[in-house]
């Protein structure tokens, strides 16, 4: 029963984050950008472009430029959910790849480095009088998600394991479409309910900057407006309409 | 008015004490603009009064808005609300009203986004905070729109590069789509199609002034300095804001250029139709007003049958004419084989030069091929600085480098004056602070805001008075001169404090022809 439920949860949260974000980002990259708007000094070439971007989504690179403490606690957040995600790996993959057989140990590191970010940024926001003013109930819920996912992932680490084995195998079983039981641990049930929620949540939700941040005109636009005319669809229509 | 009208910031010693202020709602919620009348709205095609179905209107130019535009959809659905923007804005931290932090003035369209356009909002209003668009919400937005210049400083400061100009241009477009229209902004544009300027200034008049100036040239260096007008068949087309023909310092600035083409031997003219280089299109986010505006300027060229299209000091204007005027109005270079409209007029373009150039471009190309020769001595009674204004520093280029909107004009200030020193890092090139008045804010009303709006730039400032002996700031932006003007009085500062950029230019350059 349990197995039919969470089997059913997964398959359908990863049909919304699936269809929900590249719906958003076929509305994004079909939306024309009708004039030239990179912030500038802007790069002057294509390839000076992706750069900015990667520096932008690597570095965060603006932000910062504009703030170390979010910096430094933005970045340490989204570089230690990556190797978490990483070595979540190993429960999708079999063989497991040598590289995140190595990874292992770091990836448990971030985990505690994710929670004391988020815990970070979660301060920041209640204790900076502009931050609070700007935050809506659902900014802190966010926030309250993503710690509790990274807490109950510890607790099944350190305070109730459960059988791992047994976890892969059901996260294989719902690839091969040949379900697999899942154990009914409730601390491992719990972890495994709030990522459901964040998977179906993501494309309503300002977690659309994962999107948002490679489609923004001031970053990923090209200095050259003398030298190449841009015109969109809807801006040359007006033209042929006015002469 | 006295000054005591207005409550002035305490100025700090430093720019790094200048703290941001704590949050302190509704502190700049009695500053508004005055409602754009009928005769205002009408010939701009948007309503006289406000209509019964004004909402309607509002949400559908809204959907359209975000339809025809990438930006606007992104940044209202990509920003986290991470605070890193709320201490950037000049009038946050001239104010202390949390409405005018950047992403708090983004939630003011965000917020009615969420609410009509979005599942979350639509179902769970009180958790994403959606708000359903009232009228409250559309005076809110009224007030609060009206206290941006469009700066983008906060969009250097965004991880996602969220620009705040691009939304409040998008609710100044919804507003007026409304009837909700601002009237300093929409009555200027009246002008402009009227009669060919913002200020409304007649072709006679215009080739008078120039008449007058002239003569003052003449008094002045004893050389024949001429200011052509409908010069048909020129090289040049010079168009700058046409507060150049008569407003202090802008005038000085005009008389630069004149030198600098004479002294050069250019043939150049300006237009009395397009005698215009501002476009306030932009600053209501209207593309057909930017069109139109644009295309005054494609029609004299056309017209006088130039090869080149030079710009004059004006920061906004200069934004529309490097990024926008190819998509406009086809000023530019690169239009399609069967792009018929841009290769009406790039045909006659000389491929040689950008188009369109900035006149600094034009005078450091001219200082670099050794044309124009410089006395700074001529300026030695001045310590100089430089202001950078927020359309040039951070929506447009010079040269070829990116950066070189920031170094040509240094360039030119060094060579034209011996004692030049910068202002603090953090409030210079990309990083730079708004005068206080851009973006359609340069009115009387608005002049608190205003005030308070330029304390960042004018703590610099001050600064570099205090400590370099600075004794004057150039700058070339007409708004920026203007601003400067008015506001640095009540900061206990004399307005003549802010110079043009070619008037340095203009008193160092040698105008003998002998051997230099
Ligand atoms: S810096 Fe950008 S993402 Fe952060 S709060 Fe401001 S607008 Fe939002
Ligand atoms: S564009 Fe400038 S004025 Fe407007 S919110 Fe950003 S920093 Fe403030």
């Amino acid at each position: 029963m349990v197995t039919a439920i969470f089997a059913i949860l997964f398959y359908a949260a990863t049909a919304i984050l699936l269809v929900g974000l590249g719906m958003r980002i076929a509305l994004y990259a079909r939306t024309p950008a009708p004039l030239s708007i990179p912030t500038t000094p802007a790069p002057t070439s294509r390839g000076g472009v992706a750069f900015r971007v990667a520096t932008e989504v690597v570095l965060f690179n603006s932000l910062f430029r504009s703030n170390k403490w979010i910096w430094l606690l933005g970045w340490v957040f989204h570089a230690a959910l990556l190797l978490v995600l990483l070595r979540h790996l190993r429960y999708f993959l079999e063989p497991v790849p040598q590289w995140v057989v190595l990874i292992q140990p770091f990836g448990l590191y971030a985990a505690f480095a994710m929670v004391a970010a988020l815990a970070g940024l979660w301060f920041r926001r209640v204790a900076v009088d502009r931050v609070r003013y700007v935050s809506a109930p659902s900014d802190h819920l966010m926030l309250a998600l993503l710690i509790a996912i990274g807490a109950s992932g510890l607790a099944i680490k350190y305070l109730a394991p459960t059988d791992i084995a047994a976890v892969k195998a059901f996260f294989l079983g719902l690839m091969r479409f040949d379900w697999q039981p899942l154990p009914a641990d409730p601390m491992l049930l719990i972890h495994l309910l709030l990522v459901v929620a964040l998977m179906v949540i993501f494309p309503f939700s300002k977690l659309l900057h994962v999107a948002g941040v490679f489609f923004s005109p001031t970053r990923n636009q090209v200095d050259n407006p003398r030298e190449r005319r841009r015109l969109a669809p809807w801006a040359a229509e007006l033209e042929r309409n006015n002469r | 008015m006295s000054k005591k009208e207005y409550e002035i910031p305490s100025v700090p010693a430093c720019p790094e004490e200048l703290y941001t202020p704590e949050v302190q709602p509704g502190a700049s919620e009695s500053v508004r603009s005055y409602p754009a009348a009928a005769q205002h709205q009408e010939p701009l095609g948007f309503p006289g009064e406000i209509p019964d179905d004004w909402q309607d209107r509002a949400l559908t130019r809204m959907e359209e808005l975000l339809t025809r535009s990438r930006s606007l959809r992104v940044y209202l659905e990509s920003c986290v609300r991470c605070g890193a923007c709320t201490d950037k804005c000049h009038y946050y931290l001239g104010t202390g009203d949390p409405k005018n932090m950047p992403v708090a003035r983004q939630d003011l369209m965000r917020d009615i986004y969420r609410r009509h356009f979005t599942p979350a909002g639509r179902n769970f209003p009180s958790l994403v905070r959606g708000r359903e668009l009232t009228r409250e919400v559309m005076d809110e937005w009224f007030t609060y729109f009206h206290q941006c210049s469009q700066c983008r400083r906060c969009s250097v400061y965004c991880p996602y590069g969220i620009d705040t100009a691009e939304i409040s241009m998008a609710a100044r477009e919804i507003l007026d789509a409304a009837g909700f229209g601002q009237k300093y902004v929409n009555e200027i544009l009246c002008k402009v199609h009227k009669i060919g300027n913002n200020l409304g200034l007649p072709g006679p008049a215009l080739e008078d002034t120039l008449e007058g100036l002239e003569e003052d040239l003449k008094d002045d260096t004893g050389q024949d300095i001429k200011i052509p007008l409908d010069a048909q068949g020129a090289d040049i087309l010079l168009v700058t804001p046409s507060a150049d023909f008569f407003a202090e310092p802008h005038v000085d600035g005009l008389m630069g250029y004149a030198k600098v083409f004479h002294q050069a031997g250019l043939s150049w003219t300006l237009s009395s139709y397009a005698s215009e280089a501002g476009n306030f299109g932009m600053f209501i986010g209207n593309y057909e007003q930017m069109k139109k505006v644009a295309e005054r300027i494609r029609k004299a060229a056309i017209d006088l049958g130039v090869k080149r299209i030079v710009v004059g000091e004006c920061g906004h204007a200069w934004r529309v004419a490097y990024s926008f005027w190819n998509t406009l109005a086809g000023i530019g270079h690169g239009a399609d084989e069967k792009d018929e409209y841009a290769r009406a007029l790039q045909a006659q373009l000389d491929p040689n030069y950008p188009v369109p150039q900035h006149i600094c471009e034009l005078t450091y190309d001219l200082m670099q091929q050794g044309v124009l020769k410089f006395d700074p001595t001529a300026n030695d009674h001045i310590g100089l600085t430089f202001h950078d204004s927020c359309n040039v520093a951070r929506a447009s280029r010079m040269g070829d480098m990116p950066g070189g909107q920031m170094e040509i004009p240094r360039a030119l200030l060094r060579a034209s004056v011996r004692n030049f020193h910068d202002m603090a890092d953090t409030t210079i090139g990309d990083a730079t602070f708004c005068c206080g008045g851009g973006g359609g804010l340069l009115t009387d009303e608005l002049l608190d805001i205003r005030i308070k709006g330029a304390l960042p730039r004018v703590t610099a400032l001050r600064d570099v008075m205090e400590d370099k002996g600075i004794t004057h700031m150039a700058a070339i932006c007409a708004i920026c001169k203007a601003q400067f003007t008015k506001v640095l009085p009540y900061y206990d500062l004399p307005m003549d404090t802010v110079v043009s950029l070619h008037q340095m230019v203009g008193n160092a350059l040698r105008l003998d022809k002998g051997e230099i």
